[in-house]
């Protein structure tokens, strides 16, 4: 990824083509373009409506976060992991929990698990949701996203009645969650989802099947199972090339080996798979939610520490989980301190993104706000 | 037969003074009208896409957010008109006002009513028209060139490709109705629809005008060279305060047009039950607007083309239709066949398009049944898994 931004190709952007060879024009790309989900820049070179090469610059959002980590008290980072991927806030606070619970062998209130799941998975709905509303606004088709925002508008107000924020929320303690869950939550949750069922399947009847969608999306940014592999491709990327890998049925975490559900795959790996394949995994989450929801038991939500400060034993810990963009892992390193010696995140986004350089070739102009849009990048998790 | 044009009508050269001062009142009068109307069809579009998003559309200015339009021209006339320093100044300036003239200049000979119309060219209405959607072309491409932006310059030569390509079949189908009417005089067009208006006889023709008409204004879902997305507006990537509301008054004036002609051509002008002399009028503006929610329920409701797949389906399904309508006109003529026999032939490539599309919509679906069946079968090699580990 080094030479993606080295300063070599950085300076032959300004280079004039010598008398005789094809004429291409440079197209700068971001970072301020409506399309770019962000401060991403993508330098194009075109021929016309072609686009022969392009080169992805990546560091526009970047805060430093993973030094941030450093400087921070344990319970002090959950609100940096929040600002990694900020669609997604609550599957970020999770994986960072898991992590220093595992160095600590900490247990989880099993209440606080299942609020965890059922937090997770609307906020996969809702990230979907989000990645709908985009899909359809880089293919031209502006109605979708207002339904979509709809729905996730209903999620975001659940979030705030639970944790008060309608985004970073730092609600995940380490070893449970904050104490304070309203105490009609179930009845909130089982009141949302058949609302939202309905928002999620009126945006795909209205874009999913339809032709000038199917015409944009179909056969665009097709990768191949391989590449996908090699490009370390993860969650509904990878999924739509039809491999059925995910981190809650591969590697089980939190409860997720209790809930019965499907994996959603593609079977030719383009653009409109990678759509599909999260409208998909927005039923299934609701179908996890569903269980959880009768599965729920009662009892105490919060943390077993309180409110202490704490210091985990000297040593290192990986942990991963599924986010809605993919396989987010983090790797923690304690010195025994009150503060962690090094955090590393492993953002799907960024890896997601990686293959961009390789799936633009030959492509279109138009198809590239397409694909860069099917891949569903958050820059703050891409820069960190 | 009458297809003769007169090179040099008389209603042209030969005018008097006072000939001149109508005119030019009528121009004013014009002007002002389509103004007007550019306003209220720009509130009711963010009514409409708003109903149809399930927003509540603008309400804050005015009862139902009737002055939206005025308070969005009054912010846009005084906001800074930025001109690029790169930018090819006269060429810049320019390139609005072509757009807008060629805009404003269809309306001279588009009639509402009989008598509401500021000069019907006897034998060249039609031609007229059609002549003029094309100079709008020429101010996009300028404009695109001029602002010395690569988008722009994109978004031009978009516009130039789109716009020749859908003005086939438009010429075509205008040509096969001025075949019907055996006249280009607008009036005569809609008097000769006084039985049965042209949509019943040729409803491919309808259908073909209609979708290059949403092309040739650059509407959704044919929107290539503006595409908010790609190439962030075109060729007014670089305009901003009144030349960008110029633009976008020529937009809406082109859309007005095309929902006029389509009226005039297919759904019989202003001929009604209920209302007569000049009180027809109001059926022709019933119709526009009816024509106008469809353009605006289209946009509602679908993503963009691809510029490739836009320029196959002109040369490979409107090009094509439209000389199929051209010859089974000609074919109708010819023979003298009763009416309905044209619907049958019109109706036959009306199916026959609607069977390709149907072909090309069940692609995608038999992949996902094929993908469902896949993960079935996973699913159940899952659970033998289980049950076989289980005892």
């Amino acid at each position: 990824m080094g030479e993606l931004v080295s300063q070599e190709t950085a300076g032959s952007v300004g280079d004039v083509p010598e008398r005789g060879e094809p004429v291409e024009m440079l197209l700068n790309m971001g970072p301020q373009h409506p399309s770019t989900h962000g401060v991403f820049r993508l330098v194009l070179w075109v021929d016309g409506e072609k686009v022969i090469r392009a080169e992805p610059h990546i560091g526009y959002l970047h805060r430093g976060s993973e030094k941030l980590c450093e400087g921070e008290q344990y319970h002090q980072i959950i609100t940096l992991f929040d600002r990694l991927d900020y669609v997604a806030n609550f599957n970020n606070e999770l994986v960072y929990c898991q992590a220093v619970e595992k160095l600590m062998g900490l247990v989880v209130p099993e209440r606080a698990e299942y609020v965890r799941v059922i937090l997770c998975e609307l906020n996969r709905i809702a990230s979907h949701l989000l990645f709908v509303a985009t899909m359809g606004l880089d293919a031209g088709a502006m109605t979708p996203s207002m339904f979509c925002f709809r729905g996730r508008e209903r999620v975001q107000t659940l979030f705030e009645a639970v944790s008060g924020a309608r985004m970073m929320h730092n609600y995940f303690r380490i070893g449970g969650i904050k104490e304070d869950l309203p105490d009609n939550f179930e009845q909130l949750v089982a009141d949302l989802l058949p609302l939202l069922r309905e928002d999620v399947g009126e945006s795909d009847r209205l874009l999913t099947f339809n032709e000038i969608f199917l015409a944009r999306l179909k056969d665009v940014g097709v990768i191949s199972t391989e590449d996908a592999l090699d490009f370390g491709l993860t969650g509904p990327c990878l999924r739509a090339c039809g491999i059925e890998y995910d981190v809650r049925k591969a590697e089980p975490y939190s409860i997720y080996d209790r809930f019965d559900f499907d994996i959603p795959v593609g079977l030719d790996g383009d653009c409109w798979d990678r759509h599909y394949v999260r409208v998909q995994e927005m039923y299934e989450s609701l179908r996890i939610i569903e269980q959880a929801l009768d599965q729920m038991p009662s009892g105490d939500v919060a943390s077993s520490l309180g409110r202490r400060l704490i210091r985990p034993p000297e040593g290192e810990v990986y942990a991963r989980a599924e986010n809605p963009r993919g396989e987010i892992g983090v790797y923690l390193v304690s010195d025994g301190t009150d503060k962690p010696h090094r955090v590393k995140v492993r953002p799907p986004s960024f890896c997601n993104l990686s293959a961009i350089e390789h799936m633009l070739k030959d492509s279109w102009i138009a198809d590239v706000v397409v694909i860069l849009g099917s891949l569903d990048i958050v820059l703050g998790e891409v820069d960190r | 037969m009458n297809f003769q044009p007169d090179l040099a009508p008389p209603q042209l050269l030969a005018i008097s003074a006072l000939d001149f001062v109508w005119i030019v009142v009528g121009l004013l009068v014009m002007f002002t009208f389509l103004s007007v109307m550019v306003l209220v069809q720009v509130w009711l579009e963010r009514k409409v896409l708003g109903r149809l998003q399930r927003r509540l559309g603008p309400t804050r200015t005015g009862p139902m957010g009737l002055m939206q339009p005025v308070a969005d021209a009054v912010k846009l006339i005084l906001k800074e008109d930025i001109i690029p320093a790169e930018s090819e100044k006269a060429i810049f300036w320019i390139a609005p006002v072509i757009v807008v003239v060629s805009a404003f200049m269809i309306w001279v000979t588009i009639p509402g009513s009989p008598d509401a119309v500021i000069q019907n060219l006897e034998s060249l209405g039609l031609f007229y028209i059609i002549a003029f959607a094309v100079v709008g072309i020429l101010g996009l491409v300028l404009a695109g060139w001029g602002s010395a932006n690569k988008y722009g310059t994109l978004g031009g030569l978009r516009a130039a490709a789109q716009l020749i390509s859908y003005e086939i079949p438009v010429i075509m189908v205008v040509i096969a109705v001025a075949m019907l009417a055996q006249s280009m005089n607008m009036k005569e067009i809609v008097a000769q629809q006084s039985p049965y208006p042209y949509v019943l006889l040729q409803p491919l023709g309808l259908v073909v005008f209609f979708i290059a008409g949403l092309a040739e204004v650059g509407r959704t879902p044919f929107d290539i060279y503006l595409a908010e997305s790609e190439i962030v507006g075109g060729p007014f990537v670089e305009y901003s305060g009144a030349h960008w509301s110029v633009f976008f008054l020529a937009e809406y004036l082109n859309t007005f047009a095309i929902a006029a002609l389509t009226v005039l051509l297919f759904f019989g002008g202003w001929s009604g039950p209920f209302l007569s002399g000049n009180w027809d009028i109001i059926w022709f503006f019933a119709k526009v607007y009816a024509v106008i929610l469809v353009i605006f329920w289209i946009r509602g409701t679908f993503p963009r083309l691809r510029i490739d797949q836009l320029m196959a389906f002109a040369w490979k399904v409107m090009v094509p239709l439209s000389f199929y309508t051209i010859v089974i006109t000609g074919i109708y003529m010819f023979y003298n066949w009763p009416p309905w026999t044209l619907t049958l032939m019109s109706v036959a490539g009306l199916v026959v398009v609607a069977y390709i599309i149907y072909r090309r919509l069940t692609g995608p679906a038999n992949r996902v049944a094929e993908i469902r069946a896949r993960q079935e079968e996973q699913r159940t090699a899952r659970q033998r898994g289980r049950e076989a580990v289980a005892p």
